[in-house]
């Protein structure tokens, strides 16, 4: 069995930051396994720009934001294996792995760095009904197919899902030639970010109909057509009323994402029911000791940067972990989910030892304008305010972050609190109702 | 010239080539579709019913009981997995477990073994996600479930390794009897891919056999289709049900069943609705709804978001109300096993069995071959090895190393299998069927792109004539205007 300080599994933005940053801070031993043929994860799908606005204040494609990290990974000589699919991976960290030339491996590491991205829903899991013939796709395996095989998926089409994946294959088709016919969406608003609403729909003339799905698929051999209606908005179910067929050979589905945790699920890593991905503290380590996860298998991110930053974390924690097997004690805070937000992550803080500042990462269940974004800490009853900010609008599809100190946290806590483990503290975010509002 | 014509490359039509190939016999069978079970075969319940339901004394009640005793040697024999789950009837009332006691009785007429009535602590042991409600169960340790693809292809398999020829893309368009004297008699069956004489035709040709037997001019019977739907789901789903889980039968159907399949995936269904169209097999919004709210009743604690398919098939009623299994009264020299509906996937090696009599009692000589080879070889399956063997494997043939589909573990090396077997998979379904890439809850979403380039180069044809289940069913399209790459910008 051949041995590493860190193995990071997966080589997507997470992965790629992730090892680069335990290398920086002095670990050496680093192992990055990949299932795919190059490094760079989804990103090396993604030839549009719109990458690394935030990290480098630069626009990039995505093989050129990946291409960054990829040659920080390579000057730094840090080891990787391509065509390599783990396959397990025990609480002990012991990783099981498989490629052509070097069979089955075993892999034994001081820490692990979860970092397998997250896939895409299926047409099964939101059960359309209808035939089941060729032409139907979720949009990245469409992505894939037309920019990395050079493969049209088809050339009448329809994309039933407004988030970022399907804005951005309804431009891409339309720039290769194809007739996308509309965008349908579920919701009354667009999970994907407003930038892509404008520049891959409005600007090529695509219709999006918000409150509407599809509600049957037609076509034996290939897709011939579907039909979709409007929903009641209330329990978004189809108005049979309004059903309308439209002729396609071509169906998108880019109806979400899930964090892929099956791996983390064997080495009996916790997982968060809302987030779909692992519960991790301050330094993104996971429920198991020496295995941090970070990017999206931990939650679904829209902007690349903020996987980076996140990975980072990661990778410097993973590496203090390795150096210094010292532990020392500190109050354990959970961060909740308030009034109008959906998930918080990471779901647990330990004052006392986290960095200087941490980011804390959210998403909101509706679309809130004008609104302020509260932050408290403390028990059930007692909860002081230590943080809030304004926000013009927050939508779900815009996953918002904010920056805390680690005095602000600490301010909000007894130091006698420090004796026990878990106080039942709690860090919760909400949203503040409107007019309701006491002045701080 | 022939000796014998199969029609149907199903379950039926398979294993009645299997019995005939082991006597020395010329065989062939004529599928209208690009691959084996394409038809009825490859959607349903999956289950080797004990048999207790016919009514006794009908073809249904006797081939169900022989079938079920059939069905380990059968699948020992072709490496097919099967188990023999058992299998629970839930009362939810009173009134109900009367009922029971009816299908009691009736399993004893027919002849099932190890059949009882357990009350609802002893079904609780059995099954500990089942409804508070549930008072009582008819259990029956006999029942089974079995993989029908893989069992539908082993079939072929063996019976293709015994001599029996296969022809795809064979649809049967005309069939001309050839004018029978002296005692000889005979036929002439054409097709796009050529046409063929036989001395006898046996009609499996599932819910199409009604108009087989009108073409050829046989005594008429219809078959109705009625459809059932069924979903799907994930393998963490899997622990809710140990053995097939049915309701009591009442006016309204025979109720949803809920079951785990033999892959370990929770399995729930079907719907039972006549319609017209034989190729209807669409799931619809109310039947996926019927179903839920069913297998609710049973089993009310699964994960409705962990759905990773549905799907539907046609049973092939016949207004006989049994199988149609005999030599047809008009035209000599033509065999029917027709209006298989449930339990047929059970019943079908007794099924074989007969028809092989009923075509030697209408003068077709069988006689035994000493070479007739019962065994098959399965395809590898390489996440069940030991990682001995793994290891092992992969350093023999590297293409094992290669992790195609990530749901299911499945590699290259399996996939390169499944196509170049005797009777190999020729397009996605097929790849799918035989090895399971592309069934697990990803549905294809990363397997996909390469098991399409996997089948385009194994079988020498460009990515786009890559097809899902044949006929025109091109999985891409052209390719892209500039094939895409231009734009990566010299990256690489
Ligand atoms: C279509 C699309 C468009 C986007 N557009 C933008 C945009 O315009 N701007 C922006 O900022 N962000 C965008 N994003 C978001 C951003 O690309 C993602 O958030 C980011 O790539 C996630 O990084 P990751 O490393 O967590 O996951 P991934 O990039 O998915 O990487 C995960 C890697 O892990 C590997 N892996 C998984 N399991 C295993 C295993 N068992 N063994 C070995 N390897 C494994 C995978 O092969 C993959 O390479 C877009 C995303 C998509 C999908
Ligand atoms: C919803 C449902 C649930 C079921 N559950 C169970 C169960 O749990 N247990 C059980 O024992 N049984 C069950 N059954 C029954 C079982 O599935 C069938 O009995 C069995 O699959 C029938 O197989 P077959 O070969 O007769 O028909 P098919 O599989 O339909 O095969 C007929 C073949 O003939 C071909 N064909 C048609 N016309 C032509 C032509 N002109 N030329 C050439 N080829 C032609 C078709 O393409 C097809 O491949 C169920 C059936 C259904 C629909």
């Amino acid at each position: 069995m051949v041995g590493y300080d860190i193995v990071v599994i997966g080589s997507g933005p997470a992965g790629l930051a992730a090892a680069a940053s335990a290398y920086k801070e002095g670990v050496k031993s680093i192992l990055i396994i990949e299932r795919d043929r190059e490094l760079g994860g989804i990103l090396q799908q993604c030839i549009h720009n719109g990458f690394g606005l935030f990290y480098f204040t630069q626009d990039l494609t995505g093989p050129e934001y990946a291409t960054r990290f990829i040659e920080k990974v390579k000057e730094n000589g840090i080891s990787y294996k391509l065509n390599t699919m783990v396959l397990d991976i025990t609480s002990e960290r012991k990783i099981i792995a498989i490629n052509k030339e070097e069979g089955l491996l075993e892999i034994q590491a001081k820490a692990v760095i979860l970092a397998m991205g997250c896939r895409e829903r299926t047409r099964g899991s939101i059960n359309i009904s209808g035939t089941r013939p060729a032409g139907i796709f979720t949009a990245g395996m469409a992505q894939r197919f037309v920019n990395m095989e050079g493969y049209m998926p088809g050339k009448e089409v329809v994309i039933l899902g407004s988030g970022d994946i399907g804005l951005i294959m309804a431009r891409r088709l339309t720039l290769e030639g194809a007739n996308v016919k509309m965008v349908l969406e579920l919701l009354p608003y667009s999970s994907g970010l407003t930038r892509n609403i404008v520049q891959c729909l409005q600007d090529y003339n695509i219709p999006l109909y918000f409150n509407h799905t599809i509600t049957k698929i037609y076509g034996r051999d290939r897709v011939t057509g579907i039909s979709f209606a409007e929903v009641d908005i209330k329990d978004k179910r189809p108005i049979a009323e309004t059903e309308k067929e439209v002729a396609c050979d071509t169906l998108l589905l880019a109806v979400g994402l899930i964090p892929e945790n099956e791996l983390s699920k064997k080495a009996g890593i916790e997982i968060d029911p809302i987030t779909n991905g692992p519960v991790v503290n301050d330094r993104m380590e996971t429920s198991v000791e020496g295995i941090f996860a970070s990017g999206n298998v931990v939650h679904v991110h829209d902007l690349v940067d903020n996987v980076s930053k996140e990975s980072e974390v990661a990778g410097r924690n993973a590496a203090k972990y390795v150096l210094s097997h010292k532990k020392f004690p500190s109050i354990k805070v959970k961060t909740v989910a308030g009034h109008g937000v959906l998930y918080v992550v990471p779901q647990i803080i330990h004052p006392q030892k986290m960095e200087e500042e941490i980011t804390l990462y959210l998403r909101v269940k509706d679309i809130f304008k004008d609104q302020r974004l509260m932050i408290t800490i403390g028990t059930e009853q007692n909860p002081k305010p230590i943080h809030s900010i304004k926000r013009l609008i927050m939508a779900p599809g815009e996953m918002q972050s904010i920056n805390l100190k680690r005095e602000q946290i600490l301010k909000g806590i007894h130091v006698n609190d420090a004796a026990g483990i878990d106080t039942g503290l709690k860090l919760t975010v909400y949203i503040e109702a409107k007019g309701e509002r006491k002045d701080e | 010239m022939y000796d014998v014509v199969i029609i149907g490359g199903g379950i039926t039509g398979c294993s009645i080539a299997r019995e005939l190939s082991r006597y020395h016999l010329k065989v062939c069978v004529l599928e209208k579709e690009a691959d084996l079970c394409c038809g009825t075969s490859k959607a349903n319940s999956a289950i080797v019913h004990a048999g207790y339901d016919a009514k006794p004394g009908t073809l249904k009640a006797k081939l169900n009981v022989e079938g079920n005793v059939m069905y380990s040697r059968v699948c020992k024999e072709l490496a097919v997995p099967f188990k023999r789950v058992g299998s629970v009837v839930v009362a939810f009332s009173e009134e109900e477990v009367a009922d029971l006691k009816v299908l009691y009785e009736r399993g004893l007429k027919n002849g099932v073994s190890e059949i009882s009535i357990v009350n609802q602590e002893e079904l609780r042991a059995l099954e500990p996600n089942i409804s508070t409600q549930a008072v009582a169960a008819l259990y029956t340790k006999t029942a089974g479930i079995v993989c029908p693809f893989t069992l539908t292809i082993a079939t072929a398999e063996n019976a293709y390794t015994n001599g029996v020829n296969f022809f795809f893309n064979a649809e049967v368009k005309e069939v001309r009897v050839l004018a029978a004297h002296n005692g000889r008699f005979g036929f002439l069956l054409k097709t796009r891919v050529g046409s063929f004489e036989s001395k006898y035709i046996v009609n499996a040709a599932g819910l199409y056999a009604d108009l087989i037997n009108q073409k050829i001019g046989g005594e008429p019977f219809s078959l109705i289709p009625r459809k059932g739907e069924y979903c799907i789901f994930d393998k963490d789903q899997g622990y809710l049900a140990k053995t097939v889980i049915f309701q009591v039968p009442t006016k309204m159907g025979k109720g949803i069943l809920v079951s785990p399949t033999i892959d370990g995936n929770l399995l729930i269904g079907p719907t039972a609705q006549n319609i017209e169209d034989k190729q209807d097999t669409t799931t619809t919004e109310q039947g996926i709804q019927e179903i839920i709210t069913g297998a609710k009743k049973s089993v009310p604690s699964f994960a409705m978001q962990k759905t990773i398919t549905s799907f539907a098939g046609l049973r092939s009623v016949p207004n006989t109300e049994d199988f149609i299994i005999s030599a047809d009264k008009r035209v000599k020299g033509l065999v029917h096993a027709a209006g298989i509906e449930s339990p047929g996937l059970t019943s079908v090696p007794a099924i074989a069995k007969m028809v092989r009599e009923i075509l030697e009692e209408e003068g077709l000589r069988c006689k035994r071959k000493r070479n007739f080879h019962p065994y098959r070889q399965p395809i590898i399956r390489f996440s069940e090895l030991s990682p001995e063997k793994q290891r092992r494997l992969v350093r023999q043939n590297p293409n094992y190393g290669r992790v195609i589909c990530r749901c299911e573990t499945i590699t290259e090396g399996e996939i390169i299998e499944a196509i170049q077997r005797p009777l190999g998979a020729r397009d996605l379904d097929g790849v799918k069927r035989r090895t399971r890439a592309g069934m697990g809850r990803c549905q294809g979403g990363f397997c996909g792109p390469r098991v399409i380039e996997i089948l385009a180069r194994e079988l020498k044809i460009p990515l786009n004539q890559v097809t899902k289940c044949g006929r025109a069913s091109y999985a891409l399209d052209g390719k892209t205007k500039d094939s895409g790459l231009e734009e990566k910008g010299g990256w690489q």
